[in-house]
């Protein structure tokens, strides 16, 4: 195992450069790097991937890696998959990290599955052993009520980490001009530029309001079971309007279809740091609460006194959250 | 947790589940909304022909499961736990296919019941006119024979599904000198020529149902849509209410549940004078009462039930026992829920006030309880003489 | 065409309780469902095997777990699948995600080999979106994640759309492929009564290890090159208050939070 050396993080960009969630991975790379003393690496594979080197330089890259080909479109998990590992069998890196995407989910699966390495999916810490230098990956358990601290037996050890969970800071004191990190561009075997996709079409998922910016919001209305009707549905839409948040809620509420599954705040929705976090007849299962950990401030309303809501918000209310969305419409309105 | 054993047996069992399923996922989350708009439940209709409960009161032979009078009004608690108004749709085609199913020659029964038991047709039933409703003999609907056809001219009022379904069962006069004996039954399908629909009727409740009058033109049917013998239209009519009495029972129960467990979680939640307003001996009252007349209505609509499925024949007396009881029950007890949950009872954000609005429906159709008072009446009279 | 659904039996996520003092989970109340994801794939399997025009075609229901995982089977069968297999062994016991999707891959090879494997997602309870990729690279097969919409063509074509982060994609590939479905692509149906009838007079065949030929070493703790190091309880820091108050007040105090917080 001691041969396996080098920090990796695969990173993924589209046309305006790496995504945020890859800087993040750097950032915290780095830091992993610092006490590994191991190289860092970004690894791209795709079509199209442009010039993104400068920036993931910036964040603290070593080295960039890519692969780019024009089969590399549509993206087809078990091609990237198989490039992936082939890097990997080649290369030996020690740690591989990715973004919680549902690409790099994918291709880090499949490739995990072709080395037979072990994989930590939706972390939200890592860190380096001090005794044993080993990946140290904690990611939510049953339900986000605990946390699990996970290791790797094998080589290399891979995780998968949550959007979010992470500051993207560049490093400037490392990399002024007259010292840049190296591109490599890598050539892989034919048979792995073969994509068995015929692609037909591919269209963007417009970003629209029914659909909002969750992960930067500033002001989050979490609706909970405790208002699952059309009526305060509609009524807390009213109040975001007003005070200038985003909708979001519990999985019942997006389960009862009053809301879309892609509103869901939690554990298998988005992950969310707003400066206020609201949560209106949420009662606060940890499937929720392990997605609003991130919030500077948390109030809860709820007519259960003894709801798990209440051991966790700052301000918690125990009133009936429909009268108080009125009542603060009410005030809201009369101010105007 | 102190439950009477009814000893369903493991179909009956699965029937429960399945029923209470479709209430939990398909049901309870859309009723409001319907109730709302008074929209007809398509997607409760797929969920049932799916879960195959269509199929359960029409015989194997057709494509059924051959269910029994229990097994059905097992299903039909269950959903009407959930909603009154989406749990008549799926009744009234029970109630119209119950014609087909008594009286049916073999060969309307393999033309419609396959159809039926799938989900892929609904039927209604057509009995009651602008001047014929408990006095079903003065019906005026007329059907003459003519060559190979029947002409039907006509109206029919406030009839379930009526416009949404595709095979009617309708009771019209066919030699009215003949007073009762002189009323025979027809089938009539969606499409026949002259044969039309009204408007959508407003509703206190039951409003995702759809109710409409039919409309008969000159309306010509084949020959064959005769069920049973010319004459034997009121028979029909008495059977089929017989049949299905104990189901509207059924559903009372299965209401008169829902808003007991209503009350009582908002009795136990509802703080007052600093304490939960089920430890005022006032309320505990009303939901002891509620409660002990709910199992009361249960065990009563199972036992007959059971009894008409041992293949009783006389059962007219105890289908509308079977109906009386439950659906008075029905309405006392969504009344006293409304009351118990008070300013929030009469709130449309909470179940309660539409379970009070659907419950009256109970009362009146498929024979209001007055007429049930009297068949029973005559019946006692008849049995001490 | 031969259809396999891999299925797993979760907790039902309402009936999770948490220990919180202890760290442990509560186990009474806990009810076991079919992980909801697995319900989208399920009905997929199901409605191309009715699309299929060949009549041969089948949809067989798979599930690694304990005993009671049967019924997660029989469930499958009430919803649809023709039949099912049960992989059941005490050292299957914790296998990790690399360990289960080699199980599963070998049960497939067991029984005969599929044209098509659909899985759900994920899990509400792994939730990792790991064991679909898994299976696919073991069978090598392709492999689509996030699946909306498939058909499949007399040749043997699967058409699908898909989702994948930002894009949906419109892709065609050939059979045999593995499939992940996203939640919400279709609307599962009820379970049938004739199909719960049938269910519960079937007998669920069991697979272990030896069965289908697996290698002791790839399974079960041993296989599984992932381990648990510690536990922590998360805990939740700074200001903290809770009050009773009429919905006006809290209202009013809410108001003032917000205004102090800047938010407003």
């Amino acid at each position: 195992m001691a041969e396996n050396k080098g920090i990796w993080v695969l990173g993924e960009v589209n046309n305006k450069g790496p995504l945020a969630l890859t800087l993040e991975l750097l950032t915290k790379a780095y830091e992993l790097k610092e006490t590994l003393k191991e190289e860092l690496s970004c690894v791209l594979i795709g079509k199209d991937i442009g010039n993104a080197s400068e920036k993931l330089f910036e964040y603290g890259a070593d080295r960039v890696i890519c692969v780019e080909d024009d089969s590399l479109e549509p993206f087809c998990e078990m091609q990237q998959g198989k490039i992936l590992a082939f890097l990997c069998k080649q290369r030996m890196p020690s740690i591989i990290i990715a973004g919680a995407t549902d690409r790099s989910k994918a291709v880090m699966a499949m490739c995990a599955t072709s080395v037979g390495a072990g994989l930590t999916a939706n972390c939200m810490d890592i860190s380096i052993d001090s005794d044993t230098g080993r990946l140290l990956q904690t990611r939510p358990a049953y339900g986000g009520n605990l946390m699990a601290t996970i290791v790797s037996e094998k080589m290399p050890q891979m995780a998968t980490i949550r959007q979010g969970v992470f500051e993207a800071a560049p490093c400037l004191s490392k990399y002024s001009s007259n010292n840049e990190g190296e591109i490599e561009k890598i050539a892989v075997p034919q048979d792995l530029l073969q994509n068995p996709f015929h692609l037909e079409a591919c269209d963007e998922i417009k970003k629209d309001e029914s659909s909002p910016d969750y992960e930067n919001a500033a002001i989050v209305l979490v609706a909970g079971r405790g208002i699952g009707d059309e009526t305060s549905i509609k009524g807390l839409k009213r109040l975001s309007g007003l005070i200038g948040g985003v909708v979001g809620a519990t999985r019942p509420v997006c389960d009862m279809g009053l809301l879309p599954h892609s509103a869901q705040i939690g554990q298998t929705g988005h992950i969310i740091s707003p400066n206020v976090y609201m949560g209106f007849g949420v009662s606060g299962a940890a499937p929720h609460t392990i997605g609003i950990q991130g919030a500077k401030v948390m109030i809860g309303i709820n007519t259960d006194k003894d709801a798990p809501i209440f051991d966790f918000v700052n301000y918690g209310f125990i009133a009936d959250a429909k009268e108080v969305i009125s009542s603060l419409i009410k005030r809201l309105e009369a101010k105007k | 947790m102190g439950k009477v054993n009814y000893f369903l047996t493991e179909e009956q069992k699965m029937i429960k589940e399945l029923a209470q399923q479709i209430t939990r996922e398909k049901i309870i989350p859309i009723r409001a909304e319907l109730d709302e708009k008074e929209e007809f439940p398509w997607s409760v209709m797929e969920a049932l022909s799916q879960a195959d409960l269509f199929a359960l009161f029409v015989p194997e032979e057709y494509g059924g499961i051959g269910g029994g009078c229990m097994d059905i009004c097992i299903a039909l608690e269950e959903l009407a736990y959930g909603c009154i108004a989406i749990t008549t749709t799926y009744a009234a085609t029970a109630l119209g296919s119950y014609p087909i199913l008594l009286y049916g020659t073999e060969e309307q029964k393999k033309h419609y019941l396959p159809h039926i038991a799938t989900g892929e047709k609904l039927a209604a039933f057509g009995l009651t006119e602008v001047t014929a409703g408990s006095d079903a003999a003065a019906i005026k609907t007329t059907a003459v024979e003519d060559g190979d056809s029947w002409v039907i001219n006509g109206s029919k009022q406030w009839i379930t599904t009526g416009g949404e379904a595709d095979v009617y069962t309708i009771i019209a006069m066919t030699d009215r000198h003949k007073g009762p004996r002189g009323a025979s039954a027809f089938i009539v399908e969606k499409g026949d020529e002259g044969f039309s629909f009204g408007k959508k009727e407003k509703k206190m409740g039951l409003r995702a149902s759809t109710t409409r009058e039919l409309f008969f033109t000159n309306c010509r049917i084949p020959r064959d849509r005769l069920l049973g013998r010319r004459g034997l239209g009121f028979i029909i009519a008495m059977r089929t209410l017989d049949l299905a009495r104990p189901g509207i029972g059924a559903m009372g129960v299965g209401l008169s549940q829902a808003a007991l467990d209503e009350a009582v979680r908002h009795a136990r939640q509802r703080y007052q004078f600093g304490q939960a307003i089920i430890s005022f001996q006032a309320i505990q009252h009303m939901l002891a009462d509620m409660a002990t007349q709910i199992e009361a209505s249960r065990a009563l609509v199972y036992a007959i039930a059971r009894t008409i499925d041992t293949g009783e024949k006389d059962i007219q007396k105890l289908s509308a026992m079977a109906k009386l009881f439950p659906t008075d029950t029905a309405m006392k007890v969504t009344v006293d829920a409304v009351q118990i949950l008070g300013g929030y009872g009469y709130m449309k954000d909470y179940p309660v006030e539409k379970m009070m609005r659907d419950a009256k429906v109970l009362q009146i159709y498929e024979g209001t309880n007055q007429i049930l008072r009297n068949i029973i009446g005559q019946y006692l009279n008849k049995e001490y003489s | 065409m031969r259809i396999v659904c891999c299925i797993k039996q979760v907790p039902a996520t309402d009936s999770v309780r948490f220990d919180p003092e202890k760290g442990t989970l509560i186990r009474e109340g806990i009810r076991a469902e079919i992980n909801p994801y697995d319900l989208f794939a399920l009905e997929m399997a199901v409605s191309l095997k009715e699309a299929s025009s060949s009549g041969s075609s089948e949809v067989i229901a798979l599930s690694m777990g304990p005993p009671q995982a049967e019924e997660a089977i029989k469930e499958a069968v009430s919803r649809g699948a023709d039949r099912g297999y049960l992989l059941c062994d005490k050292r299957f016991a914790g296998s990790d995600t690399l360990a289960t999707s080699y199980i599963l891959s070998q049960a497939i090879a067991h029984i005969g080999g599929a044209d098509l494997v659909v899985c759900g997602r994920q899990t509400t309870d792994g939730d990792t979106a790991q064991v679909g990729p898994g299976i696919a690279m073991r069978l090598n097969a392709p492999c689509a994640t996030g699946v909306l919409d498939a058909s499949v063509s007399d040749d043997g074509i699967i058409a699908m759309k898909r989702v994948v982060d930002d894009k949906i994609y419109r892709i065609k590939c050939a059979l045999p492929m593995v499939i992940t479905v996203e939640i919400g692509a279709n609307t599962p149906r009820m379970p049938s009564l004739k199909g719960k009838m049938r269910a519960k007079k079937m007998d669920i065949p069991v697979l272990d290890a030896d069965t289908i030929g697996a290698d002791e070493g790839r399974i079960g703790l041993q296989g599984s090159p992932t381990r648990l190091s510690s536990t922590y309880v998360p805990e939740f820091r700074g200001r903290h208050e809770v009050i009773e108050c009429p919905s006006d007040e809290a209202a009013d105090r809410i108001l003032s939070l917000l205004k102090d917080f800047g938010a407003i």
